[in-house]
Order: C-alpha cells, then structure tokens, then sequence
C-alpha cells in the first residue's frame, strides 16, 4: 500500500456535514447503518454486538437491525426511538462525513435544530407508504430557518409500495408545493429503500426506472453553495499575553481571508491596525482563510479584547447595536416571557437582554404567522430583541457566526433557545436623554430623605399591604414625601389591560418598577406593595435603580396561614377553580434569596413589623 | 482554497481549547499518556503558541499503568516543561483494590471513577479536558463537546444541553463543572493520520514488538510486573503484539502485529476489521456499560 498517496488523497478528501432528519419511523437510523454499513465502516466486533442486541431488540427477525448500531443509548434500545442528537463518521473514497442523527418526534424539534446548526446538508427522508407528514415540513421549515442551503430528499422504503413511480412522483410534487416557499439552492430527490440497500450505495434493477444517481454519488458530487460574505472577519476569542514580550490576538476566521500588511480596523472602536504576523496551527504563514484558528499581531498597540471584531477596512456590514430582529426556536419546558431578563450568549460574548416584542409565532405545518404572547417549547417565533449593552453582530444570512445565538436561564443556566439574526434595529440610537437640570438628590435633599424602592414581595394575604400602609402612615407623620403603589390599585388603571398569565405578570411588574423609578428620581420614598413572583423580575426591578436604593422585603407567611387568613375570599375561589394562575395555587412563587429585610408576620405584629422596616431606613440614612 | 478535513478539525479544537481558557476559572487537561492524550496535548500547545499552555495537566493513577507509559508521562513532563498533578486515591491504595483481585468495575469505579472525582474536589477544577472521541462508543456519540457535570459529577444523558453552532453553553454555578471534549469529531484514522504527519510522539507500547503475554479469556495480556500471578494452565510466551489503547495493563488485551512504525499502525487499521474499544474489557460488561460508567462520573 502506498502511503502517500493514502495521505494525499486523505488530505484531498472534502469534509461533509450531514443532517438526517424527518419523522418518527421513517428510517433515519436504518439509513444511517446503512451508509455504514455499506461504506465498510463497521468493524465485525460492533456487528457482532449488534447482533447479540438483535436478538435481544431488533425487529427486523433473524437479521441484523442496523438501526441498533447507532441507536447508542440505553434507553432507545429499549424504546425503540431515537432520543437525542447522535454523531457518526464514516468515509468513502472521495468524502469524510459527519452525521448528525436527529430525532423525528415532535418534542425533540430542538435536538434536530442543534443538528441542523452544524450541518452542511440535510437529508430529509420521507416514507414512502406514508407520504408527506406535518414532520416533514417542520423539518424542512427549520433547515430552511438555520440556512441549510443545499436539501436531498431520500423517499425510503420504496420496497414497501412495490416501487411505484407514480406514488413517488406524487410525492416529488407535494414537496415541492412546501419547498417553494423557501430558498433552497439545491434540492434533489431519491426513491431509496435503507432496508434493502436500494439506490443508497448501489443501484438495483429493484427501481428500474430511476436513471439519476444514489444517495452516496449525490452527496459526493454536491457542489457546496456558499452564500456568506467573503469580506474578512475575526471575533476575538482570547487575548495572549502569558509572557510580557508577547501579545496576539487569538480566534477563528468567520469569513473571508487575511494577509500580513493587510489593514484592518478592530470593532467597536473603529481603530485602524495593520496585520504584522499570522500564526496558523500550521506556523506562521503570510495568509490565513475562513474556519482557521489563528493568532495575530499587530503594528501597534491597541486596545482590543474578546468580543470586538477584527474586520476588513474596506467594507463591511457589521452592527454594533443593542437591538434586533430575530427568529428564535425555543428549546426549553419553562416558557419564553418578553420583558423577562435573559442571558444572552453571542459568539465570545456574553450580554443580559430581553425579548421585547414576539410579532408572531410561526404555525411551521402551515407556516402561518399567528399573534402570541409567548412561546412554548419547540416553537419558534419572530422576536425584538433588547440587550443591556451593545454587541457587534450581523445577519445570519450573510455570517452565521455572528448572526447566532443561544439564549441562557441567569439562574439554572439551562440553554432556553436558540436564535438567528434577521436584521438590526435602530430605536435605541433615536431616543437621547433628556438632561434636567434639577435631579434627584435636589428634590429630596429639601426635607433630608434618601429617595428609594420599599419592595414588598409575598403571597396574597401575607400582610403586605397592610405593614405598608402602616409604613407609610408613620413616614407621613415624620414628614417624609411619600407613595405607595398598590398591587391591586394599579390593575384598576395603569395595568388594567394585564391579566393573571406569566407572561401579564411579568409585565405588570415590568411596568411598576418603570413607575417605581420615575418616582425615586422625584425623590420619593416609594414603597411597592406586588405579589411580584418571580425571582428575575424583582431582579430586573433591582437593576432599574442605584443599589443602595433598592429594598427588598420579604413578607414571610406560609401558604397555610395566607389560605385560612384569605382576607378576599380569594384562595377559597382559587381552590375551587374559579380563579385560574393563583399564586401558590396553580402559578409558583419564587421566594427571595438574600432580601435586606424579612418579616414573620406569624409570631409578630404589623405594627412591630412597621417599626423594624423604619429602624432600618434609619439605621442605612435614608430617613 | 479550502482547508482539509484535518485542518478543519484541527481548528475547531483549538478553538474549544481557547475558549475553555477564555471562560472558565481553573480548568485542567486530563492526561491519560495515550495517543489521543499526546494529540490533545498538542493541539493545546498550539493553541496558546509562542506561550506556554495555561493550565495544569492531572493524570489519575491507577498505580496499574504499564511502566513504560509512566516514564513516557515523565519524559514528556520534563521535555515540554509541563505542569503536571498526579492523582491516586490512597483509600484504594489502602483497601488494596486490584483489577486481578476485585475485578475491572470495582478496579476502575475505585482507582478510576472515584479518584477523578476525589481529585476534582481537591483542585476544584471548573472544567477538565478529555481526549474522548465520539466515534470510539455508542453512547459517547451523544455526548455534548461541553459536557455539564453535576455537584456529584453526574452526566444525566437525557438532560443534556442543546449545543448550537460553536455556541458553548459555559455558565456552570458554585460546585459543578463541565468536561469538555476537544477532539470529539475525530475518528481513530484521523488521530493516526495526524501523528503521522505532525511527528507527535507516543508511547512506544503503541508499536509492534516482542513482548511477554498470556492468553486469558482471548485476550492476549501482557505481563508488566509480578503483580499478575499465572493461573494454572497458563504459560507465559514471547509474542510480537501492540496496543491499540492503553490503560491499566491486567485490563487492556494486546494484539498480534508486526507494526512497528506509525506509517505501518495505519496499514494496518486500514485492513483491520475489529474496533479499537475491543481490546477493553470494561466495556463488555455488560450491554451499555460504558453509559452506565459515565453517569456514575467516569470519563
């Protein structure tokens, strides 16, 4: 054997990324076992295994279920489903290729999306006894949403309807009908059976009427369409200066190529630089292209950190906003709330943010765009996006690295969503501040008060709103500028358009701490008498003001004295059904962490309890 | 111009390397002496080139490696300047815990499993680097790049984390930990093809030669020290073998061979018909061993 032309050819082999998905049962994993099998890229070990596992789970009689070899968890071979993205590598004489194996049931939608991230091409199947399935167009839906430029629709178990034509042309025009509705640069179609081994490596006169190539001379020959921008582009990873003599910028090249000379400019700063050395993995070279990890050096010394972008002078069409446009899948049990604090995570960086707006939720059987407030798991839905600072970003369409994201919980730091850039959106840069001349620490200075936030948080019937009316009473007699926001006062206006829903809860509160600012920037001791639930709003409430400014009061009172309380009547509704998202009935009730001040108000007075609250104030000099 | 698979691979590596460096605390690189070891090793140091690489390297300690892997750990400690914590779980020591004795699930739960963790506790590492490929065993296939591990270091398999684009979900809170797999898309070959061409050295346990070995079980075991006693019947013979993977030598089965150079290893493979783990016995166990392992905490 000659090595070196092994290498060689090795070395000349494309590397294909490819996603295999469509329904439940139509044969993805058969498939795959297939092209391994027939690639010669099973030892005789893992087929042994695989036929001991045959007898024990297989459904294909006495022999081999090659779905069973990729089938890797426990828990499938005994369910007979594919739970999870699997990955999978085989070779043939012209390509390497990297599988990813995704799932067709409904509830892993977000499994097949993670697939379809990484992946080059996308194979749809489409069982041929059963035809078009709502899964089929989700499916299709999603490639077309994490631009997968390049389909092959593989029709399987041709064996099962005696290899009719007909039924595979009908098919043929039904996926057209859905695929015209988005931009595929190639689609092609196969009439295959896994099973058999049919038109996958080898043709049979099986299907003698289909004159076009297998599956494996397809993906061999596709011409990869590359529809991103060739401009140059870095996001810094990582800055490297472990030794004093030495400082480089380090990441992958997101698009275009580089040279040494090459001016740059680094993003946001806008500051010019010229390219002095390029360290590849293979040495220091005069070039580097797109999907090398690399380390740079400059001319001069700047300033530049991870998360800026090191871009091509000439042109380029970056954004460094705040604000966007987007499509985002969500991924998560807990539902997508807008106004609700999220982390989110951009390549090398990392910016707390929110959904402001979901125009729409998209139908994906239908592809309808239908009104919502928010979104369950595996749907997706286009959103305006807010973040607390600005990054730099561009559409996905023209760079997928920068216009990606993923969405992740603050807290259980659970990945919720994932997201695609459409376009930038400018509102921010349009609304400036408004300087007065007379601020806060002037209006309240007058009668010697420290404006600030008394947040009440508890159950309905804890006792909160009577500790603040007390609060209030004692503040007023000793001459302090006060206002009380009430939880159910303010749903009779302000908030009377909001119902019980999370997503209305959320913004409700949202709206209250708006309010609750504005009235500490009047220099009022404002105290805030809300059920508010949920951790990440009060969090949210606490980052509108000054730290010192924001009171958090636990109003302690199990959910068993609140209900034999139940000054409204309104735990016994709640019980009976009458009254829907109560809280600490059917909704949840997130208890503070660290509040500055808790009151037991089992053991205690309201009066007492007033009184410590004011001991506080005076204690921390705001009264 | 396009890069090659190799080189695609390579990147994508030193890009998880860096990013692992860029947003984790107090990571450190799993050392198990093997090629994939070496390979991982390698990329690192170039990953973080003209400087040394950041972090420390851990090698857990059996106290049942072959010889020759440890003196090529130290020798290779001592070429590149490295900075390495050895880790052995004295308990073990202690308890006298031997893969002959105990047998392989409690020898590597005890020296393996639990050393791991008792080493990660130690150190409290944030994030540690293994040389896993997803192509070595079914339920690795699955197995995210960033892979989340639990206050008890548990993987719970169905409650993995979505992982898009190059995306890694880092945010971990106080006492849990990911473990993350750089070389996740290479296959065996493409590891062997790299040695080749980027000269890495390793263990010379990997190359044919004439060794001492018994048959027990099929298996061809080769006898490192007096620790493993012959059983009746069995007679030790000179065969020319190497190893596929290394690990604890009563453990890891020889094969028959007459590669003796990287260029032959590769030969070799190509006309090979048995997977790599086979000459483990751990993951024979029992069906789905290997996943059993790992939720326990195994690497």
């Amino acid at each position: 054997m000659d090595l070196e032309a092994f290498f060689k050819n090795q070395n000349e082999k494309k590397q294909l990324k490819i996603l295999t998905c469509g329904s439940v049962d139509d044969g993805k994993s058969t498939l795959l076992g297939r092209l391994m099998y027939d690639s010669k890229n099973i030892y005789s070990d893992q087929l042994s295994q695989t036929q001991t596992e045959s007898k024990k789970y297989g459904t294909q009689g006495k022999e081999v279920d090659l779905a069973l070899l990729i089938d890797g968890l426990q828990a499938e071979r005994e369910q007979g489903i594919t739970i999870d993205v699997a990955y999978r590598y085989f070779e043939t004489e012209k390509c390497k290729f990297i599988v990813a194996d995704t799932p067709g049931h409904e509830e892993y939608t977000r499994n097949m999306a993670t697939g379809a991230s990484n992946s080059d091409i996308g194979i749809i199947l489409v069982d041929a006894s059963k035809g078009i399935l709502d899964q089929t167009k989700r499916h299709t839906f999603i490639l077309s949403l994490l631009g997968i430029e390049n389909i092959i629709v593989a029709i399987n178990k041709m064996d099962l309807i005696d290899y009719d034509e007909i039924t595979y042309k009908e098919i043929i025009r039904f996926f057209k009908l859905i695929s015209s509705q988005f931009n595929f640069k190639t689609e092609k179609f196969i009439p295959i059976s896994a099973l058999r081994g049919d038109n996958v490596f080898i043709r049979k006169k099986n299907i003698h009427w289909y004159k076009g190539k297998t599956l494996i001379e397809e993906l061999e020959q596709i011409n990869l369409v590359d529809a991103e921008e060739d401009d140059f582009s870095m996001p810094v990873q990582w800055v490297n200066r472990l030794s004093s003599n030495f400082r480089g910028f380090s990441g992958t090249i997101s698009s275009g190529k580089v040279k040494i000379n090459d001016e740059v400019q680094v993003l946001p700063s806008k500051q010019k630089n010229r390219i002095k050395k390029i360290l590849t993995p293979s040495g220091e070279k005069d070039f580097a292209i797109k999907d090398q990890a690399v380390t740079f050096t400059f001319d001069k010394e700047i300033d530049i950190s991870r998360g800026n972008l090191i871009c091509s002078n000439e042109k380029h069409n970056y954004f460094s906003s705040d604000q966007f446009a987007s499509h985002i899948i969500w991924m998560n049990k807990e539902e997508m709330l807008p106004e609700r604090n999220y982390i989110f995570r951009f390549i090398n960086s990392q910016i707390l943010g929110k959904i402001t707006d979901l125009v729409h939720k998209v139908n994906i059987n239908t592809f309808d765009k239908i009104a919502s407030k928010s979104l369950s798991l595996n749907e997706i839905g286009y959103c305006k996006v807010a973040l607390n600072k600005n990054t730099i970003f561009n559409s996905y369409k023209n760079n997928k690295k920068l216009g990606s994201f993923v969405i992740i919980d603050q807290f259980n730091n659970q990945t919720l969503a994932a997201g695609v850039i459409d376009h930038e959106l400018r509102r921010a840069s349009n609304i400036s501040w408004q300087n007065m001349s007379i601020n806060k620490n002037l209006r309240s200075s007058s009668n010697g008060q420290q404006p600030c936030i008394l947040w009440f948080t508890g159950l309905s019937g804890s006792g909160k709103s009577t500790i603040a009316n007390i609060i209030e009473q004692k503040l007023h007699q000793l001459g302090k500028h006060t206002y009380l926001l009430d939880g159910d006062n303010v749903r009779h206006g302000l908030n009377k358009d909001l119902g019980f829903t999370d997503t209305d809860r959320v913004e409700n509160i949202r709206r209250i701490a708006e309010v609750s600012k504005l009235m500490v920037d009047a220099g009022l001791i404002t105290i805030v008498s809300f059920i508010s639930p949920f951790k990440s709003e009060r969090k949210m409430a606490r980052a509108l003001v000054e730290e010192h400014e924001f009171i958090e009061i636990f109003v302690d009172t199990s959910i068993n004295e609140c209900e034999k309380r139940d000054p409204k009547g309104l735990y016994k509704k709640a019980r009976a059904g009458q009254l829907k998202n109560f809280t600490g009935i059917d909704s949840n009730y997130e208890k503070p962490h660290s509040p500055e001040i808790i009151l037991k108000t089992e053991n205690n007075n309201a009066e007492d309890l007033a009184e410590q609250v004011l001991q506080y104030l005076k204690n921390n000099n705001k009264i | 111009m396009k890069l090659s698979h190799i080189e695609k691979l390579e990147s994508e590596s030193i890009q998880i390397i860096r990013e692992v460096v860029a947003e984790f605390e107090n990571p450190v690189m799993l050392y198990s002496i093997g090629k994939d070891s070496s390979v991982m090793l390698h990329l690192a140091q170039k990953a973080f080139y003209p400087n040394k690489i950041p972090f420390k390297l851990m090698h857990i300690d059996t106290t049942w490696k072959f010889k020759e892997m440890i003196l090529f750990r130290d020798e290779t400690v001592q070429k590149h300047n490295l900075d390495l914590l050895v880790h052995i779980n004295e308990d073990g020591v202690r308890d006298k815990i031997s893969p002959i004795s105990h047998g392989s699930k409690i020898h590597t739960d005890v020296m393996k499993t639990q050393a791991l963790k008792q080493a990660l506790d130690k150190y409290q590492f944030d994030a540690a680097f293994g040389g896993a490929r997803r192509d070595e065993e079914k339920s690795r296939a699955k197995e995210r790049i960033f892979s989340f591990r639990d206050k008890n270091h548990r993987w719970d398999p169905k409650n993995q984390k979505p992982e898009l684009w190059n995306l890694f979900n880092t945010k971990i809170n106080k006492d849990e930990s990911v473990r993350v797999f750089p070389l996740s898309n290479w296959t065996e070959i493409d590891v062997w093809q790299y040695i080749y061409q980027e000269k890495i050295p390793i263990v010379p346990l990997y190359f044919a030669k004439t060794r001492p070995i018994i048959k027990r079980d099929n298996m061809l075991i080769m006898i490192d020290d007096d620790r493993l006693e012959l059983k009746q019947n069995e007679t030790v013979e000179e065969i020319k073998v190497r190893f596929r993977t290394l690990g604890c030598y009563p453990l890891t089965a020889a094969v028959e061979s007459s590669a003796s150079s990287v260029e032959e290893i590769i030969i070799e493979l190509l006309e090979t018909k048995f997977s790599e783990r086979q000459g483990r016995l751990i993951d024979n166990d029992q069906i789905g061993s290997m996943e059993r392992k790992k939720q326990d905490g195994y690497f």
